[in-house]
């Protein structure tokens, strides 16, 4: 069948699969965009800004674990998508970037809306490609699908010069891909299972640390069974919250800079740390100087670059999540007579009384909402099964802690890269994979306004996401340090002329609420729920300068939190 | 610790500047990197000269090794190998140009190099070895006014039986 360039591209993406692409037109991809005014097969969800499509492709992809698509043009048209991009790239997000370029003739001649897309992504992706020829197009994308979401996944871009997308060729959508030099996940060998098993058998002081490679390759329930059978205390990283539930008596919480104090004391005391697609990053492990002094480290990753990367490991196992835990299952299985429960008893006693401690304790209030209040109420009245996805500050780390995830993909944030404006076009992600699911959007009336136009998109759309916007006028996090670091010198970290969210909401065609008051909060968040087929826009005022506790300061470690100071 | 780092490419434009990108991204030493086609045109050869602990020489393999175009590579260095660096240099001639010249001639020959080019003014030189080679050749031209110095870089091979190959 002989087509252009343009519906190559457009029937690649339907050979993938692809339900929805998230994009916004211009120039250089109008063949593109053209080629999809001529088929129904795959969806163009019009965003208002390139960094709201890839924000929401990622959210698409962190729902449902299937690569999310952009398609956006040259020139700004890829550096807005950047941001996203890159945030991507930090959380091993699957997702396939496909951009206009200008016409070949004029590469490198700073042609209108020309920028150097190869060069400009190269660190921020996981591979990128420039289309040379027409015949190329099929076989790129396969290779970029492929890329994007085998070993440890990731964004591939994809920057395609005009004139290519007008020329002619046959289309042929290859079946298989084979790329020489990407190598192939290495599987685990016996005798690094049985190492590894030997020496979980062994711990008095176990924790076992389950970050996002456990969401990314579905391996809670492995997971789960591993944990239950031996009995160990379980945390998850910021990124893997629901991998392990919340609730579960052998859960500890999440642990790193906001992480609960018992899950940090059991990190920096433990004899064995099991760590399991978690990469040991910064905000996870404080200062390394004084990292888990006693601890033998089992790091099990798909990525040989993170073992030894932050933290030499004593027993490595490269895999992929799901099928190293399955074998370590199987063998502890093997020796389950071996399991002693006894070995833990003192170590479950310590962390006890660390438990006893209540470290996310905050004082309620009847006069003024406390941001954690609000993250409790959305889990009632959400039974606990939305799919929530938050901007970055105090608010992101309110939700982390409160909300209560019990399973994975639920649990919506940009972990590595930090990227304010992430939660919105995020939400529209999700919903478009979950139409009919609960999904909120946990953010904060600084991360709001970063993407805030993407209100048009789920107007637009019918997008009935409900958003959470926890309101104290401040940038909170940064006040926060500075607070507890700059001797509260509040250099630009509050938030003046402010718009009237409500009015903004309703301008956009959405429902409007504000909320004032402690004993308001679970009626509107039973009303907004309620309301099934409407956006609504809750703009909570809360307490003005409620920290985050516990809290590692930079530089500190594990064992030394700043706790809550007033605590009874 | 200096490593010499051999790396097969695939041979596909911007191969380079992942590699290069990742060394600054990333604050790797590069002392010098060669790169050209091997004798399969698919493929590049690259010979990274670059330094770190232990620690830091496996984070930079491992690294290079997540590259989508990188299809295989070896450290030489933790094995016999055989490195090589090319040099010329060009000397001005001082005072009594056939003084000057026999003066050039002997400390070629000393260190088995060649003459490429002799004028009135102006003598050039070309050396092959190692590194610390290189560095004394131009040590013992320092004597005279050296115009300037142009190094390949290091290429190199292991002499084990083991022969880098793309799978």
């Amino acid at each position: 069948m002989q087509l252009t360039g343009a519906d190559i591209v457009v029937k690649s993406l339907e050979a993938e699969g692809v339900e929805y692409v998230f994009g916004y037109p211009g120039g250089a991809a109008l063949h593109i965009y053209d080629a999809f005014h001529r088929q129904q097969e795959v969806e163009h969800i019009l965003v208002r800004h390139e960094q709201g499509a890839t924000h929401a492709a990622d959210g698409y992809a962190r729902s449902t674990g299937k690569p999310g698509v952009v398609l956006v043009t040259s020139g700004p048209g890829i550096t807005n998508a950047i941001t996203g991009i890159a945030t991507a790239y930090m959380d091993s997000i699957p997702m396939v970037v496909l951009s206009g370029q200008v016409m070949k003739p004029l590469i490198g001649y700073d042609a209108f809306q020309e920028i150097d897309a190869v060069g400009i992504s190269r660190p921020c992706v996981k591979h990128n490609f420039l289309i040379q020829d027409v015949e190329d197009i099929a076989a790129t994308i396969k290779k970029a699908f492929h890329i994007a979401t085998s070993g440890r996944p990731g964004p591939v871009l994809v920057d395609i010069p005009k004139d290519i997308t007008a020329h002619v060729a046959e289309f042929l959508y290859p079946t298989t891909v084979d790329i020489r030099s990407y190598p192939e996940v290495p599987k685990a060998q016996p005798a690094e299972i049985s190492i590894a098993v030997e020496a979980v058998l062994n711990a008095k002081k176990p924790i076992v640390y389950a970050g996002g490679g456990v969401v990314l390759a579905n391996a809670q329930a492995e997971l789960r069974s591993m944990v239950r059978k031996l009995g160990f205390p379980c945390t998850n990283t910021l990124m893997g919250l629901g991998a392990y539930p919340h609730g579960d008596p052998l859960f500890i919480g999440m642990l790193g800079m906001h992480g609960t104090y018992e899950a940090n004391k059991a990190m920096h005391d433990a004899d064995l740390i099991v760590a399991v697609g978690a990469r040991f990053d910064d905000r996870i492990t404080g200062t390394l100087d004084g990292f888990a002094p006693n601890a033998k480290v089992l790091h099990i990753d798909i990525d040989p670059s993170v073992i030894d990367k932050n933290i030499k490991s004593d027993i490595a196992i490269i895999g992929d999540a799901k099928e190293v835990l399955e074998l370590l299952n199987q063998e502890i299985a093997r020796r389950e007579s071996e399991i002693n429960p006894e070995l833990t008893k003192d170590w479950w006693s310590t962390i006890a009384e660390w438990q006893g401690f209540d470290s996310l304790w905050y004082e309620h209030s009847d006069t003024v909402i406390k941001p954690q209040f609000v993250v409790q109420k959305l889990h009632e009245v959400t039974g606990g099964e939305a799919y929530v996805t938050s901007d970055v500050g105090q608010h992101q780390m309110f939700a982390a802690q409160f909300y209560g995830f019990s399973d994975t993909h639920k649990w919506i944030n940009s972990g590595g890269l930090g990227t304010m404006g992430f939660g919105l076009p995020a939400a529209m992600g999700v919903k478009f994979a979950h139409p009919d699911a609960d999904v909120a959007c946990i953010t904060g009336e600084g991360s709001i306004q970063m993407c805030i136009q993407e209100l048009g998109t789920c107007k637009q759309y019918d997008l009935p996401v409900k958003v959470i916007n926890l309101n104290n006028r401040y940038l909170g996090m940064v006040r926060q340090w500075q607070e507890f670091s700059y001797e509260k010198r509040y250099s630009n970290s509050y938030m003046d002329s402010l718009p009237d969210f409500v009015k903004l909401a309703e301008s956009y065609g959405h429902v409007g609420m504000k909320i004032e008051s402690p004993a308001d909060v679970e009626g509107a968040l039973k009303e907004a729920f309620a309301m099934t087929d409407r956006l609504v826009f809750m703009d909570f005022i809360t307490d003005r300068e409620e920290n985050v506790y516990p809290m590692i300061e930079a530089g500190k470690g594990h064992h030394e939190m700043r706790l809550r100071p007033n605590k009874k | 610790m200096r490593h010499i780092i051999s790396v097969l490419l695939e041979n596909e434009s911007g191969a380079l500047s992942r590699v290069a990108g990742l060394f600054s991204a990333r604050g790797y030493n590069i002392e010098s990197l060669t790169v050209a086609p091997t004798n399969d045109p698919t493929l590049s050869r690259m010979t990274i000269v670059t330094w770190g602990d232990e620690r830091r020489i496996d984070q930079i393999e491992k690294q290079l090794f997540k590259l989508v175009d990188v299809a295989a590579l070896q450290d030489i260095t933790i094995n016999r190998h055989l490195e090589r660096e090319v040099v010329l240099v060009k000397v001005g001639l001082l005072g009594d140009p056939a003084d000057s010249k026999l003066e050039l001639e002997r400390v070629t020959s000393v260190f088995n190099a060649s003459l490429l080019d002799v004028t009135d003014t102006l003598f050039i030189a070309e050396l092959s070895g190692s590194s610390e080679k290189v560095d004394e050749f131009i040590k013992a031209l320092s004597a005279h006014t050296i115009v300037e110095v142009a190094r390949s870089g290091v290429t190199g091979l292991s002499s084990t039986e083991r022969a880098l190959t793309a799978r």
